[in-house]
């Protein structure tokens, strides 16, 4: 697909996210950081209102939108910053906008909203233009 | 002076740039299928190796964000991130700080990664800064983790993480 700048895309990634969810990323990625699957230690000392998904997880869904659009192995550079946690309950849409296109290469803004429409990821990936 | 006041002591300036001891992460077949459910692919060549081979790979290749799994040993791997164990503990901030985020992740690829792969992680902490916020004392560090492919010797990525203390 050849893109041009302005193109948009966008995709629901999870709906009403839940602890199975959050489990499996836990299981796939290797990481078991308690806060994110048991509410004991969440909600004790930490003080946060209960488990909430991992950074990465959110990242990894936001790359299956781009994935979908672009092909499996198109990302050149992916990079985000989280700007809100994940919630379980949360349904979150992925959005991307071409910005720039040089070389070859596409230069495209992603985001990820949930359902309040609040930013959780926000980023830039790059990718074949064509 | 100001420096009093640092959130970042001498002993945290000195660990700017040391390189960890490598870390073996293997890409195999099983673990790309788990992060691939994990993350909701459904593009067979994740899951199907004639797939991906149709399409090109050698075999099935990395979903973006999956880098290889630690080879998970437990005399020296940690047993909550699964990665080696930093030797010495991280030093702490002068003042101490309760709470962690990932601030944010940026995975730079110079090459495909696929299954049968065996890469070499080595990580360092590139910047440490501090910030003063709504929410009292920040500290904000950057480390950088480069992956390179056992085979040929390729750095085939290289990701940068942000992380949040507060």
């Amino acid at each position: 697909m050849a893109l041009k700048v302005g193109d948009t895309h966008e995709a629901v990634v999870i709906e009403n996210v839940n602890r199975t969810h959050v489990v499996k990323y836990a299981g796939a990625s290797g990481d078991f950081n308690p806060l994110h699957h048991d509410d004991t230690v969440a909600t004790g000392n930490a003080g946060y209102p209960s488990v909430f998904a991992h950074g990465m997880f959110s990242m990894g869904l936001t790359a299956r939108m781009l994935t979908d659009w672009l092909g499996a192995a198109s990302l050149k550079k992916y990079g985000v910053r989280f700007t809100r946690q994940v919630w379980p309950g949360d349904t979150l849409t992925s959005k991307a906008e071409v910005v720039s296109i040089a070389d070859g290469l596409a230069t495209i803004r992603v985001w990820t909203e949930n359902q309040k429409g609040e930013t959780v990821v926000e980023g830039e990936a790059v990718a074949p233009a064509s | 002076m100001a420096d009093e006041e640092s959130l970042i002591t001498d002993e945290m300036r000195a660990t700017i740039g040391v390189r960890s001891e490598p870390t073996i992460c293997e890409v195999d077949k099983l673990q790309i299928r788990l992060f691939a459910r994990s993350v909701g692919h459904v593009d067979p060549i994740f899951y199907d190796e004639a797939e991906a081979k149709k399409a090109g790979y050698r075999s099935l290749p990395c979903p973006p964000g999956y880098l290889g799994t630690p080879v998970y040993d437990p005399r020296y791997s940690d047993p909550t991130f699964g990665g080696r164990r930093g030797g010495a503990r991280a030093p702490e901030p002068r003042r101490p700080l309760k709470r962690i985020l990932n601030g944010g992740t940026e995975i730079e690829y110079f090459d495909s990664i696929c299954a049968g792969d065996v890469l070499e992680s080595t990580s360092y902490v590139s910047e440490i800064v501090e910030r003063k916020g709504s929410i009292g004392d920040m500290l904000i560090t950057t480390s950088k983790n480069e992956y390179k492919r056992k085979s040929d010797g390729k750095v085939v990525a290289v990701m940068t993480g942000t992380g949040i203390r507060y």
